[in-house]
């Protein structure tokens, strides 16, 4: 119950609205739950609305962290 | 998908395992929990307990929130959507949980208004669409969708809607497993911490659990190599004898968590005893509405509940306790299977029998 999907905001509207995507896909979405959000961030999508964003910096880092662990397998396997 | 599908990659998975199972000790064991149901569900998806030594034990906790939600709470809203004038607006895993007599699928079946929504603000649109009705929105969910739902709240309360109610069964994530470290027979060396509970609530807020229990944590996202690396942090901290709170899933959770979020929470609920199937009433474990708030508690709608009687047989509650596993209970593949649940773990897709049924032969 507690998914969430990584979700980029498209658009901000009226009331604490506005409409992110995954892929082809859009979502309406509330954004009262964050601080300031801006057309093109990333948020996670809960239940209709974005209940954090998503730190890009972050996620690459992580994603560069595994890409290491494969690079020592793989010389370990030579 | 961005952001997603990086996380599922197969050959990373791969050497993530092998370096998982490298710094495992072999002559001693390793108990974890994972207390979020989109872990369970994971978990069991892309076998990481396969890939995994046998000396690494994932035992699964009370993370299905509608699972952990007792029979008397869904006996309480078949009563309610049998009310001529009230809509029923609910997440869809609850529509098949069963109640004493009759599920919320069933009552629909007998001519009630109960709808699935995607999100609660679908049902204070309702409610302001049809303002002749009684529209109860069933908040069921742990700290990820208290605040989704405490602010469909306000905006009911912004446009003036008297007839939106919501039926709090919210509860709280670190208390359950407080009490899970309490247990001596599940002997936990550590929890893999839930990916969007702690999004909102911060990894900050388990150092309390860390401090007094000696339990290692380890914030996880959802996916394969997000719950492998988090496996590994905590084989890490047990090997070092250490216990600390790691973020694993920093993309998103932040030590202090989501302060917008958590004050929705606390303008419009505040701490309740709650009880959880399986283990029991906890103290301040649940969420219930603020006074000023009682306008829209559907605990005050007038209606004739069922006595709850339980199936005695399922073990159900004992199965969200990390006391018993699926294939324990006589029920599990019998006469309990997702067309024909018995107990609330096999009618969620995260239920712990739901997972174990459909990937774990």
């Amino acid at each position: 119950m507690c998914l969430g999907i990584p979700v980029q905001i498209k658009e901000l509207m009226d009331d604490n609205l506005g409409r992110a995507a995954l892929g082809d896909v859009e979502y309406t979405c509330d954004l009262s739950l964050i601080e300031d959000p801006k057309v093109g961030e990333y948020v996670i999508l809960h239940a209709g609305y974005a209940i954090e964003r998503l730190d890009e910096e972050e996620a690459l880092e992580t994603l560069a962290m595994f890409a290491e662990i494969e690079a020592a397998a793989a010389a370990e396997g030579e | 998908m961005k952001y997603l599908d990086e996380y599922r990659d197969g050959a990373k998975v791969r050497a993530l395992a092998r370096a998982v199972s490298d710094a495992v000790d072999p002559g001693r064991g390793y108990a974890f929990m994972e207390v979020c149901g989109t872990h369970t569900m994971n978990i069991a998806r892309y076998g990481i307990k396969r890939m995994l030594p046998d000396n690494v034990r994932l035992v699964s906790g009370p993370g299905c929130p509608v699972c952990v939600t007792p029979q008397e709470y869904v006996d309480r809203a078949v009563a309610l959507a049998r009310l001529d004038d009230v809509t029923i607006a609910t997440f869809g895993d609850m529509m098949r949980v069963p109640g004493t007599g009759a599920s919320l699928t069933d009552a629909k079946a007998e001519g009630a208004d109960v709808r699935v929504v995607y999100s609660p603000n679908d049902a204070v649109d309702y409610a302001d669409g049809e303002r002749e009705r009684r529209v109860v929105f069933l908040g069921v969910g742990f700290e990820t969708t208290a605040p989704t739902v405490g602010r469909a709240l306000t905006r009911a309360d912004e446009r003036g809607l008297g007839n939106f109610y919501v039926l709090s069964a919210h509860k709280l994530i670190p208390p359950a497993m407080a009490v899970l470290c309490e247990s001596e027979d599940l002997a936990l060396d550590g929890f893999i911490c839930p990916a969007h509970v702690s999004a909102i609530i911060g990894s900050g807020a388990y150092e309390g659990l860390v401090e007094r229990y000696g339990t290692a944590c380890a914030v996880t996202g959802f996916e394969p190599l997000d719950i492998l690396r988090g496996i590994q942090l905590l084989v890490e901290q047990v090997n070092e004898g250490t216990a600390r709170v790691d973020n694993e899933y920093s993309r998103v959770v932040k030590p202090e968590g989501n302060p917008r979020a958590q004050a929705v929470m606390e303008d419009v609920f505040e701490p309740a005893d709650t009880e959880w199937r399986g283990l029991g009433t906890l103290s301040a474990s649940g969420l219930r509405l603020k006074e000023r708030f009682t306008g829209y508690d559907a605990f005050v709608i007038e209606c004739e509940v069922e006595e709850t009687r339980v199936d005695g047989r399922c073990i159900c509650g004992r199965v969200l306790a990390g006391a018993a596993e699926p294939h324990d209970c006589p029920l599990f593949r019998v006469e309990c299977d997702p067309e024909h649940p018995v107990g609330a773990c096999m009618v969620s897709s995260e239920g712990t029998c739901a997972a174990y049924y459909k990937y774990e032969q």
